[in-house]
């Protein structure tokens, strides 16, 4: 393996995913969130059960997931549950909007972002090379709309 | 299957190495009848250890179908002009070769179709619909391809018949003790793969249709990963029907083999309507056609068909006990390389396989080791491979694939065995 493939290679795995895919954070279940939702992408297996509790005034409280898949989709998950919390739904479809078009390489608006949740979005921006696996990096936030509308299952494929 | 190839195949691991004899198997004079191969991946030689899911195509395969629409194409069975003629001759030729090539009895028992899909659909639609009814059971393994399974649940939903499955052992072997259990006098079709596209085990498909003849039942091979490893005899095996598509072949995509016994494809209705298959159309009745032109509606693959034929003429040229010696060895290296690392686990451990590795890693699933593994120019595939309840069976949710074909080197197994150590890298 030359530099430059290892480089490209470690865009795809950075640290931050390889910390969240071995270790996911908020990796449990809610029986009394208010909203769940379960994921599937059948091309690579990758499930995800996802617990999202929402207060009185539209405001996450939690999220959580429980499931298996990829290091990309288990980060992911991960990830997004650790920025959910405090958001709103429409600042989570915000979220999603800028992460999509962060992982496939069009300009992003990172306006009213936090700085926080762009360098988690930009660790998993490594996908835009790889077009296959931008279902892996989104599969937890399709999940996520779903639990939203109430939809109780969705699929990437 | 030769007799040296199930020596080969049947053997424990020592003894496969002994058995096996490279040197003199030219595979790199076979490599460069690929020009897939000569090109680059990521900067690095293409590693292609896919075959299981589509075999590159030979330059004599693409050459023959373009020299056929260069000069012989025209639609088949329908003009009185000399192109029509040719190109009729050259398409029924093809049904000759296959004859030959599965050992079949006539080569009316060669039926073209789009794949071995179609082909197992076509069984289902005909012969299941007019011959079984409820209360019936089809048997089938827990390791079938989706497509050895689906037209059957299909066909149950339409007849009201019932689905039996024969369980397979953890190391990915179906016991004869099993398939006896699953028969009963209501089974009427055994359906089975004869090499497990998951695993690569080879199925004893012999000594299955004995039991499925003796329980009174039919049975159907599915073949596809089969014809390409090892010679295949479908009057030897005693099959019933067996399928497999051209382009695990080396062939064509879009051009299948249905392989029935005469005289039950005598007894099928048409599976499509439409030109080519009928005898006489009038408005208030029509005849169709004998098998095969029967089961092939409208205009076929012709261009595919040459294509097969071209395919079918390559591998016997060089020989298909040749070819499945040469896996075998490929198989025993890949096998004794890859055990060697530590944090990776070989799902299928039969004595009985050929040509296919299926594997897992301990901290990268399968999809991320597809991903590593390709920026090193090595294709596996990763995943379920369309066998979703052997997935669930075997207790895994995927896995990464390597499988071979004739054109598989050692270096390519080093290749494998390089990249998968990155993955390990990058995941420790």
């Amino acid at each position: 393996m030359n530099a430059m493939e290892a480089n490209d290679l470690r865009d795809l795995y950075q640290d931050l995913i390889l910390d969240h895919g071995k270790r996911p954070r908020n990796f449990r279940a809610v029986p009394t969130a208010n909203h769940e939702a379960l994921g599937h992408n059948p091309l690579c297996g990758d499930r995800l059960n996802l617990y999202v509790t929402v207060d009185n005034n539209g405001v996450i409280q939690d999220a959580a997931f429980q499931g298996s898949g990829c290091a990309i989709s288990v980060a992911s998950a991960s990830m997004m549950t650790e920025m959910l919390k405090g958001k709103t739904a429409a600042q989570a479809a915000h979220l999603f909007d800028y992460l999509h078009n962060a992982c496939t390489g069009k300009p992003a608006d990172a306006n009213g972002i936090d700085s926080d949740d762009i360098d988690r979005i930009q660790a998993l921006s490594g996908v835009r090379d790889y077009p296959i696996r931008v279902k892996c990096a989104t599969l937890a936030w399709h999940t996520l709309q779903a639990a939203l509308k109430d939809e109780k299952k969705v699929s990437t494929e | 299957m030769t007799n040296a190839a199930e020596a080969c195949a049947t053997a424990n691991g020592e003894e496969l190495f002994a058995c096996a004899a490279p040197q003199h198997f030219a595979v790199d004079q076979y490599r460069a009848d690929f020009p897939a191969l000569a090109q680059q991946i990521h900067g690095r030689p293409l590693v292609y250890l896919d075959t299981g899911a589509s075999a590159l195509k030979p330059r004599m395969v693409i050459e023959s179908m373009s020299r056929f629409m260069e000069t012989d194409y025209a639609n088949i069975h329908r003009g009185v002009h000399t192109l029509s003629q040719r190109a009729t001759d050259k398409y029924e030729a093809v049904r000759a070769t296959v004859r030959r090539f599965i050992n079949a009895e006539y080569d009316d028992e060669i039926i073209f179709t789009r794949g071995a899909t179609e082909s197992i659909n076509l069984v289902a639609q005909t012969w299941g619909r007019t011959c079984l009814k409820t209360g019936d059971e089809i048997v089938i393994t827990a390791l079938e391809h989706h497509a050895n399974i689906v037209p059957w649940q299909m066909l149950r939903d339409q007849t009201g018949i019932s689905l039996r499955i024969v369980p397979v052992t953890p190391e990915g072997d179906v016991r004869l003790e099993d398939v006896k259990a699953a028969l009963s006098p209501r089974t009427k079709l055994v359906a089975v793969a004869h090499i497990s596209n998951v695993l690569g085990t080879v199925l004893p498909v012999r000594e299955i249709a004995a039991l499925a003849h003796a329980a009174g039942a039919k049975i159907l091979i599915d073949g596809c990963q089969a014809v390409s490893h090892m010679p295949v005899d479908v009057r030897d095996i005693d099959a019933d029907f067996y399928v497999f598509s051209g382009h695990k072949l080396y062939g064509p995509n879009a051009i299948g083999i249905l392989y029935g016994k005469r005289d039950i494809l005598a007894q099928m209705p048409p599976y499509q309507g439409g030109g080519d298959m009928i005898e006489s159309v009038t408005f208030e009745k029509t005849t169709y056609k004998e098998p095969p032109h029967r089961f092939e509606a409208g205009t076929p693959p012709i261009t595919e068909v040459i294509g097969l034929g071209a395919a079918i003429e390559y591998i016997s040229t060089i020989g298909m006990a040749r070819i499945a010696r040469h896996e075998t060895d490929i198989l025993a290296y890949a096998t004794e390389k890859l055990s060697r690392i530590n944090s990776l686990k070989i799902i299928g451990t039969s004595p009985h396989k050929a040509g296919i590795v299926s594997f897992t890693m301990e901290h990268a699933h399968p999809h991320d080791i597809g991903t590593i593994l390709d920026r090193q120019g090595v294709a596996v595939r990763a995943g379920h491979h369309c066998a979703q309840p052997l997935m669930e069976f075997m207790g895994i949710g995927a896995t990464a694939r390597a499988s071979f074909g004739l054109y598989t080197s050692r270096a390519d197994i080093d290749a494998l065995a390089a990249a998968v150590a990155k993955v390990q890298e990058i995941f420790a």
